[in-house]
Order: C-alpha cells, then sequence, then structure tokens
C-alpha cells in the first residue's frame, strides 16, 4: 500500500478520521496507528510536521506531564505536606521536602501555603496511576497573591504562550500587567487597574475561543492598540 | 398501514428529520443536542474526573458512567420524576454502546459521566440518546477511538423500516430493533430486539440500520466541524 | 475564582461580568418546547437555563379543599446541569428551589384553582409543574419562576372524554391567570446587595433573599444564606424588585 496524507495542516478533524495511511508516517500526540491506517483521537486540529501526525484537541481537561509548570490550588493539608487542585482527574501533592523553604516538621503548614491558596508549581513526577508530585524548587516557582484568575482550554495554552514567549510578552508589554499561564489552563492575570486585568482576561479568552481561526494574532494587536 | 407508504409519508428507507448541535450545555465538558424527527435527547459529559466511592476505581483505566432520563413532560402520559427500571437498563445498554468507542487507558481511576435527558419523546429516544452522547463526548475531547450512531429499526407486516415512530411501534405485528453501529468499524456496539423476525429479515433490518447510521454519522461529523467553523 | 477578586470589585460597585449592582443578565424565553407537554417554555437568564413542562390529569382533590384544583411543583436537578449535582431523590436544594416557585404562585392567587373543579369531591384538575434547570450558571430560583410562568400562561387543557383525559390531545382552552408574579433574587456580598447572582458569585454569597412581586405588591419571599441581613437591606431589594417587575413581566408576553 502506498503511503498517503489524508488530510491538510492545520485541517479540522473529528474522532476517528483517517489522517494518513501507510507504514512511513508515525503518530504522535492525538493521533492513533490501527493497522495501515493513522487515526484521530479527537475533534482537533490536525498537524503534519514532515512524517509525524498529530491532533491538537479543541477541548479536554489537562492531562499531566512531568517538567509542565502549572497553577494549583490548595484543597488539602496533611502532615505531608499540600494536597492541590490542578484542573483534572488528579490531585497533586506538594511534599515538605519539595518547596524553596525549609519546614520543620512541627511547623503550622498554613503558613506556607493556606487552603484555597493558588502555587505555581512544576511537576516532577507522575506515576502509572497518575499520582502527581510537584515541587515549588526552582525560578519562578510560588505563591500568587492576589489577582484574578481565568480557566482556560488546556491545548489552547502554546497558542497563549506563543512561540519563544512572543504572544504572553506582547500582551505583557502593552498592559504593563502580570500574566502567569499554567500548562493545566489556568490563567493569572494581575495589573494596575481592573480595566487592565479584564482587557488581558478578554484577549486570553479570545484566544481560547478562536485559535484555529486565522488572523488571530492580528486581531490581538488591534484589541492591544485600541486600549492604550 | 400499507407497505408502500407510512403515516408520516417516508420511505421505508427514510429517516425524520434529524439535527444535531455541540456545546449547548455551557457548564459541562462536551454537550449535544440530537433531534430526529419529535424527538429530543440532549447530553452532557462530565470527565474524566475523580471517581467516588473509591471502591468502583479502576486502576488499570478510566471507566465511562451513564445515566439515561427522561422529563415527566416528555411523553403524553406524565412519567414520575426519578429513574425506573426501563431507565436504569437503558443507561446500561447506552453505557455499552459507548465504551468500544472510547479510549480510557490514559485516565485510571477516574470517571467519564455522560448524562442524557429525553426532553420530548416520540419513539426512538434511547438511540437519539447514543447518538447525542457519542456528540457530547468528541465535544469535550475524550479521547476516542471511533464515534457510534444510532437508530431503531423495525419490522411490521414482514416489511423492514427505518426509524419508527411511536404509532408505528404500537402497530400489532411491529418488532422493534434498536441498533448502534461504529462510524469506522461498523460494528454494532447496540443490539436489541423484541417482536417476531425469521433470521432474513433480521439480516435486513441490520443492513438498513447500518446504512442509516453511516448517515447519521455524517450529521455527526458536520455538527462537530460547523461548532468550530461559527467561532 | 478566588473570593478576594470578586470582592475587590465590589468594593468599586463592579462585577465580574461588568453588570451594575442591580442589573439581571439577559433574559430570553421561548415557549413550546417540549410538545408533548399541555405547557412547556424554556428560560435563559444569562447562560443559566431552565425547562418548565405542565402537565395536566384529572384526580381527587385535597380534603380540605373539595372544590379545588391542585398544583405540584418539582424541581429536578439533574447533574446535566451542574457537577455538583447527584443523582437521587430531590435533596433539600431541589425541595427549596421547588417551594419558592410554588409560593409564587399560591400566595398570589394566580391560578383561581376553585375554576379547575370538575365535580365537587370527586374529580378536579391537577397541573404538574415539574422544573430542569439544563445549565445552572447561577440563580436557578429566578430563571425557574419564568419558565414556570411562561409554561403556565401557554398551557392548554388535554381533551377529555367521559371525564377521562384523552393523553395526546389538546383543546384550545388555556389555563386562565390572574397575575405573573416575578420573583427577584439578590446576594449580599459584605456590605453589597446583587441582583441576580451569577455562579461564581452564588458560591462566595453571605445571604440571598427572594422577593416575588407583581403590581407592587409582594407575594412571597425566602432568604437564604448563612449570614444576617438587616431591615434596610430588605427594603432597599423590595424597592429594586418592583422598580423592575413590569420591564421583566413584558417579556412573558
Amino acid at each position: 500500500m502506498t503511503s498517503e496524507i489524508l488530510i491538510k495542516d492545520k485541517e479540522i478533524v473529528v474522532p476517528g478520521q483517517e489522517l494518513a495511511r501507510g507504514m512511513d508516517y508515525l503518530p504522535t500526540q492525538g493521533a492513533f496507528r490501527e493497522g495501515e491506517l493513522i487515526l484521530s483521537h479527537y475533534l482537533g486540529i490536525a498537524s503534519v510536521n514532515g512524517r509525524f501526525l498529530k491532533v491538537i484537541p479543541l477541548n479536554g481537561r489537562y492531562i499531566p506531564k512531568v517538567d509542565d509548570t502549572i497553577i494549583g490550588k490548595v484543597i488539602d493539608i496533611g502532615f505531608y505536606g499540600w494536597m492541590l487542585d490542578i484542573r483534572c482527574a488528579y490531585r497533586a501533592v506538594l511534599s515538605l521536602r519539595e518547596t524553596s523553604s525549609f519546614i520543620e516538621k512541627s511547623e503550622d503548614l498554613t503558613k506556607y501555603y493556606d487552603h484555597g491558596d493558588l502555587i505555581v508549581a512544576k511537576i516532577s513526577k507522575v506515576t502509572k496511576q497518575n499520582a502527581v508530585d510537584v515541587t515549588t524548587k526552582g525560578p519562578g516557582l510560588k505563591k500568587l497573591i492576589g489577582g484574578k484568575i481565568l480557566e482556560v482550554t488546556p491545548s489552547k495554552v502554546p497558542r497563549m504562550i506563543g512561540k519563544q514567549g512572543s504572544m504572553i510578552s506582547m500582551i505583557k508589554e502593552a498592559t504593563g500587567c502580570n500574566v502567569i499561564i499554567g500548562q493545566n489552563g489556568r490563567v493569572w492575570i494581575k495589573g494596575e487597574s481592573s480595566d487592565k486585568e479584564n482587557l488581558v482576561s478578554d484577549i486570553i479568552l479570545k484566544i481560547d475561543q478562536e485559535s484555529h481561526i486565522d488572523g488571530l494574532t492580528d486581531k490581538i494587536k488591534k484589541m492591544l492598540e485600541s486600549k492604550k | 398501514m400499507t407497505s408502500e407508504k407510512r403515516l408520516d409519508g417516508r420511505k421505508a428507507d427514510e429517516m425524520r428529520e434529524i439535527e444535531a448541535k455541540v456545546g449547548i450545555i455551557k457548564r459541562a465538558d462536551g454537550s449535544a443536542y440530537f433531534r430526529i424527527g419529535d424527538t429530543i435527547a440532549i447530553a452532557a459529559v462530565y470527565g474524566p474526573r475523580e471517581l467516588f466511592p473509591r471502591f468502583l476505581q479502576n486502576p488499570e483505566t478510566g471507566i465511562l458512567r451513564c445515566n439515561y432520563d427522561m422529563t415527566t413532560f416528555s411523553v403524553t402520559e406524565r412519567k414520575r420524576p426519578g429513574p425506573n427500571r426501563r431507565g436504569v437498563e437503558i443507561s446500561l445498554v447506552t453505557e455499552k454502546s459507548l465504551l468500544p468507542a472510547v479510549d480510557l487507558s490514559q485516565f485510571p481511576n477516574a470517571v467519564v459521566d455522560v448524562f442524557v435527558e429525553i426532553i420530548q419523546a416520540n419513539s426512538g429516544t434511547r438511540c437519539a440518546g447514543i447518538s447525542a452522547a457519542s456528540l457530547a463526548l468528541a465535544h469535550a475531547g475524550v479521547p476516542m477511538k471511533d464515534m457510534v450512531a444510532a437508530i431503531s429499526v423495525g419490522k411490521i407486516n414482514g416489511k423492514v423500516y427505518v426509524d419508527l415512530t411511536k404509532d408505528e411501534e404500537d402497530e400489532e405485528d411491529a418488532t422493534d430493533i434498536p441498533v448502534a453501529f461504529t462510524a469506522r468499524g461498523k460494528k454494532l456496539t447496540l443490539l436489541q430486539l423484541d417482536g417476531n423476525v425469521s433470521k432474513k429479515e433480521l439480516q435486513e433490518a441490520l443492513k438498513l440500520g447500518k446504512a442509516s447510521c453511516e448517515k447519521i454519522n455524517k450529521i455527526q461529523y458536520k455538527a462537530l466541524k460547523d461548532y468550530y467553523k461559527n467561532e | 475564582m478566588n473570593n478576594d477578586y470578586i470582592t475587590s470589585l465590589l468594593k468599586e460597585d463592579k462585577r465580574i461580568d461588568g453588570r451594575k449592582l442591580d442589573d439581571h443578565r439577559e433574559i430570553k424565553i421561548e415557549y413550546n418546547v417540549s410538545k408533548n407537554a399541555e405547557g412547556s417554555a424554556r428560560c435563559k437568564l444569562g447562560e443559566t437555563e431552565v425547562i418548565a413542562g405542565v402537565k395536566m390529569s384529572i384526580g381527587e382533590p385535597y380534603p380540605d379543599s373539595q372544590d379545588e384544583g391542585v398544583i405540584i411543583v418539582t424541581a429536578e436537578l439533574i447533574p446535566l446541569a451542574n457537577p455538583e449535582f447527584e443523582l437521587g431523590p430531590p435533596n433539600s436544594w431541589a425541595t427549596e428551589l421547588a417551594r419558592v416557585v410554588d409560593r409564587g404562585i399560591r400566595e398570589s392567587n394566580m391560578i383561581d384553582f376553585k375554576s379547575l373543579c370538575i365535580k365537587e369531591g370527586e374529580k378536579v384538575w391537577m397541573l404538574f409543574l415539574d422544573i430542569y434547570p439544563i445549565n445552572d450558571d447561577g440563580n436557578l430560583i429566578d430563571a425557574s419562576v419564568l419558565a414556570a410562568l411562561a409554561a403556565l400562561k401557554s398551557a392548554r387543557f388535554p381533551k377529555i372524554e367521559d371525564d377521562k383525559v384523552v393523553f395526546g390531545e389538546f383543546t384550545n382552552e388555556k389555563l386562565k391567570l390572574s397575575k405573573l408574579p416575578i420573583t427577584f433574587t439578590f446576594g449580599k456580598i459584605g456590605d453589597t446587595i446583587m441582583l441576580d447572582p451569577n455562579s461564581k458569585e452564588e458560591s462566595v454569597l453571605d445571604s440571598r433573599l427572594s422577593v416575588s412581586v407583581f403590581d407592587g405588591n409582594i407575594h412571597a419571599m425566602q432568604k437564604g444564606g448563612n449570614k444576617e441581613i438587616s431591615i434596610e437591606d430588605v427594603e432597599k431589594i423590595v424597592d429594586i424588585a418592583i422598580k423592575k417587575e413590569k420591564e421583566v413581566r413584558s417579556l412573558l408576553k
């Protein structure tokens, strides 16, 4: 059977749709092989990169990955440390040893992170059962104070950050806001005024809804210009 | 009823008008609306999410849990609210009809919940629910291997028909055969029958059901793509 | 969303969706959404969506009102609408919601129950009003009341033969309604009172007060939430409700 690609790059595909035929192509994220065929797991955007085919889902909950920077919310505190909600079916554990401070076993842990606190952390381990360990040892990993929180589709986060951070830098510069985007789809915005914060959140939500539509970057540039 | 024209003028292999949309329930992870003739089903998907009680958890894979319910006013004589035995059975066969199409291997100990609600009933409700649920799962971004569509085929007076209405189902000699097929695999994930058919009639019915489900699949794909085209 | 963000905005009299404190979300009402019902309607209040259906049948009157028809209001909080709803019999929230909707209907005397009597002591019309939230983005009470009123307004009697209902066949005779009392629900966070809390505001409310009004008269009230409210709060809320009532009622035309 001759190998051939059956879809165009950036085409919207549906679950079970045939992306390619033949052994020359390889399925990566969001695609799978069944015999000679490579198929899509999702309703999403197909991406053709040489021999690699992937599908970015247009929707879906966060799937934890090692080295992802995420924003977690403290939901439980125990002798071990803190349990965090990271917006998926699995909770993450931040143990005492994995914080940047040295904490004695007898200390009151709420002094560091309390119930409901939002923490920027990095995923250090994911077991086969999806038990997740996180760490706050590292630059930029910390508790978030104040600010506005948004929840967006995790698969859209790369678009919000942009190639080498180009999109998020552009937004931060134009609005003067501090913005942190977790890979788990939690976004933190802190600015001088609620108007500036709302502009940033409007932009982030627009990317969430229109990431697959052409001309988005230009639209965003216009939005930032008009509010100067 | 003559063997040529049906009460509503449809041909034997003609389904009622179908309307399908996704994204109708904002709070849900995925949702869909599926209308076939006068039967209206909506479906919502929540998950993958944590599964409680713990003893239900499967450490090898996520599980699928379906609940089928009809509103009290969806039928001509009011249905008492809450589950009944019929609803419990339909919930079960709905789950079995969707499970082969989803891939929950990445979600051990988690659950994907599917809720189907029938807003208006004129026969074929479990099938409309399954078609809606498949759409909602796709909209939710649950990893899938295939799509599922379902339709009721039936036999009345020795002839095979697709998509029976309540009046047709109530005919004396009617046999009702709800089926669901995977879109690519073209295999059965739902098969029930009550009545009286010969093997030949059954074969005809399954063939008609498969062809009809293919037509539904096209409508499902369009509904999924249209949602993002119009955004 | 954290409470701090909502409360910090409220200090400037701002809400997270940009509304003023006494603005309700956009209301959309659609009639006849379910053909087999004697009456049915959908109400969208912002993103909150509720469907209500009316089914009518003939039954025996209650012993203490032998010459009056009966209305039974039920709210089914299906998990489809909110991931926090659980399957099972009506819990206290479902019961409260149904009873608040019921109270607004009953206490305003909008339905003439005596006219629903077919044969005193033996046969009366039974109205079943069933409420189903489809998407819970806060304030199910107000959306449910609007859906219920619209369903009652558009309801027509089924055909009867020999004093028995012929299910599936309808007459052109509508229910006579003398009033359409609208419910307005307010939330209080700290010292700020706001109309029509959305789900994010609802999750951090200190207290809530629902008021059912028609033509300047108050027919029902219900306070919810864990904290207290003052008499001044109540007066302020009633003023706003009475002011807004006509404009919302016109949406039911």
